[in-house]
């Protein structure tokens, strides 16, 4: 379903800031894989998730979304292959815009959008309601509520939403319940792996939480210094522990784990 | 000081103050739709106006001459929009940037003169000064309100289209619009192209109004806009909240904008020194907000310190 063949990327190159983000990633992607990505600061997992979007344009290697080549898309035309949920809950949704606005514009992702039609149809109002209602947070009776007055986790479970309304090829989760306490976190995370199963989604989750890692998805990687370092498939996954994993990556990079956000517990 | 001279002066500033409301609601599509600051709109009202005192004295309708202001004014939007999408410049300078240009363009379309009369005698025109005071349908008054009212309702229709929120969407969250699959440069591009339509139309609309059209006739027109857009937010926001109801409220404010300029002549201030009024009174309105969230925060902070 996706291919990310041996790509790199620089930032700022030939100035004082130049930052080798990704060097030579490679990952390859199944129809119904949930990947989960680990890493320190810095070792390119946020990246990896943008240069698939389309967010810049990378120097070496090509991206092929489910047998299409997409290297040279711009970021909007990618938009019909790909759902995303950003670490910033402001990001997803637009503040200014209602609950059924928000999810209007997500209906038509990828589509084009007529001068002449109207934006938002009573039918699919219906069908928004039912689908804010499984979220089971009283969002069905504020659907004209602005966005901006929702918290942080309700944002990020309506992202979801969103981003799965016009099933996308891929699901991008970039690191989507980090800036949520810890119990909404969790309930987001819930919602995710629904969402994952019942619509047979291939998905993409960087996170910093160990436990998440290997709890979600049937698949880790790990980054380090803009490459993937560990790959571990489905049956080895389900016998790691935190501390497997901790000896995984020393072991293969040479150094400690360094991400200050990381949880290990 | 003579008020019976103050009431006589407000039919006018009524009239002046609806179609500078014309070209306020142009600023409000960028100024808070797609919070773009532009500042092509000094050049394209008065290529509007230029358009407009140009076509009519060579005997054109004067429907036609509206139409085709409308029309110039896009493609000033559109080389704005060009300017700041596709060479990278920063929207508020690619704004200037037209502006200026358009200055020597509008000497252009005037044939090199810096002003071009439309005298109400000789020439068919949709509203004109001289019947502001008469109780009749040539009054100005009546007719752009009714454009108004149309601008208003067609507006409110394309912003509810698939497009029109795709607009909005652009303007509330760049970001987002992308992963939408919204390209927000094109969105850009049209908001601006639009907007500067609207703007072009009113600086027509103006021309026939004063009876003609000057180079310098819209020096300053973004702030007069930006005035009316933040006097109508805080005057009627509460009552109007519905989209429909800011555009609305947007017209209100040019209004009273001119109906307050009128006020403060008639108590004796300078004709010359209104520029600087309005600056004033736009940097204090643009500074409320920002004040109010400080003194929020700090009441915020020291009621945390409390506990």
């Amino acid at each position: 379903m996706l291919d990310i063949n041996h790509i790199a990327k620089t930032f700022n190159p030939g100035t004082i800031t130049e930052k080798l983000a990704l060097s030579d990633a490679d990952l390859h992607l199944a129809e119904g894989d949930f990947v989960t990505i680990i890493g320190g600061n810095g070792a390119g997992k946020s990246t990896m998730l943008n240069a698939v979007a389309g967010v810049f344009p990378i120097d070496q290697g090509s991206i092929v979304i489910d047998g299409q080549n997409v290297t040279g898309l711009p970021e909007y035309k990618r938009a019909s292959f790909l759902g995303r949920v950003f670490q910033d809950p402001m990001t997803g949704t637009a503040a200014t815009m209602s609950i059924e606005d928000n999810m209007a514009l997500a209906l038509r992702r990828g589509q084009r959008r007529s001068p002449l039609k109207w934006g938002i149809t009573s039918k699919e109002r219906r069908m928004y309601r039912d689908q804010l209602k499984r979220l089971g947070l009283g969002l069905e009776d504020r659907m004209n509520a602005r966005v901006g007055l929702l918290s942080g986790g309700q944002r990020q479970a309506l992202t979801l939403l969103m981003a799965t309304l016009q099933k996308p090829k891929l699901l991008l989760l970039d690191e989507h319940t980090a800036a949520l306490d810890p119990k909404t976190a969790t309930k987001v995370l819930h919602l995710t792996r629904e969402l994952i199963r019942d619509q047979h989604l291939t998905a993409l989750m960087v996170t910093h939480n160990m436990k998440d890692a290997l709890q979600y998805g049937n698949r880790i990687i790990m980054m380090h210094e803009g490459k993937v370092i560990v790959d571990v498939d489905r049956e080895t996954k389900m016998n790691l522990r935190v501390e497997d994993l901790l000896n995984m990556f020393e072991h293969t990079s040479g150094s400690q784990l360094n991400n200050d956000r990381m949880l290990l517990s | 000081m003579d008020i019976a001279k103050l009431l006589n002066a407000f039919p006018g500033a009524v009239s002046q103050g609806i179609i500078w409301g014309l070209m306020a609601i142009g600023v409000y599509i960028t100024y808070r739709i797609l919070d773009v600051a532009d500042l092509t709109v000094d050049g394209s009202m008065a290529t509007g106006g230029a358009v407009a005192a140009v076509m009519i004295t060579a005997g054109y309708n004067p429907w036609l001459a509206v139409i085709v202001a409308f029309l110039v004014g896009m493609l000033a939007g559109l080389v704005t929009g060009l300017f700041h999408t596709t060479m990278g410049i920063p929207a508020i300078l690619a704004g200037i940037l037209t502006q200026l240009a358009l200055y020597s363009i509008n000497l252009r379309i005037m044939d090199g003169k810096a002003n071009t009369a439309v005298n109400v005698n000789k020439y068919h025109v949709l509203v004109t000064s001289r019947n502001v005071r008469q109780f009749s349908v040539s009054n100005p008054i009546i007719l752009t309100l009714i454009l108004t009212a149309v601008l208003i309702a067609l507006l409110y229709f394309f912003f509810n289209t698939e497009y029109g929120c795709a607009l909005r969407a652009t303007g509330a969250n760049g970001a987002m619009a992308r992963a939408q699959g919204i390209n927000t440069n094109v969105a850009k591009v049209i908001g601006l192209m639009l907007s500067n339509g609207i703007v072009a139309f009113s600086g027509a609309m103006l021309t026939q109004y004063q009876g003609f059209a000057d180079v310098q006739m819209a020096r300053g027109a973004i702030v007069i806009g930006l005035a009316a857009v933040i006097i109508g937010e805080v005057v009627f926001g509460k009552l109007l909240k519905s989209f429909a109801g800011k555009l609305v409220c947007v017209s209100l404010g040019a209004i009273i904008y001119y109906l307050v300029m009128q006020i403060v002549l008639w108590l004796g201030l300078n004709t010359n020194d209104l520029k600087m009024l309005t600056a004033i009174v736009v940097a204090i309105f643009l500074a409320v907000p920002h004040w109010k969230q400080q003194a929020q925060t700090r009441l915020h902070v020291r009621r945390k310190g409390g506990e």
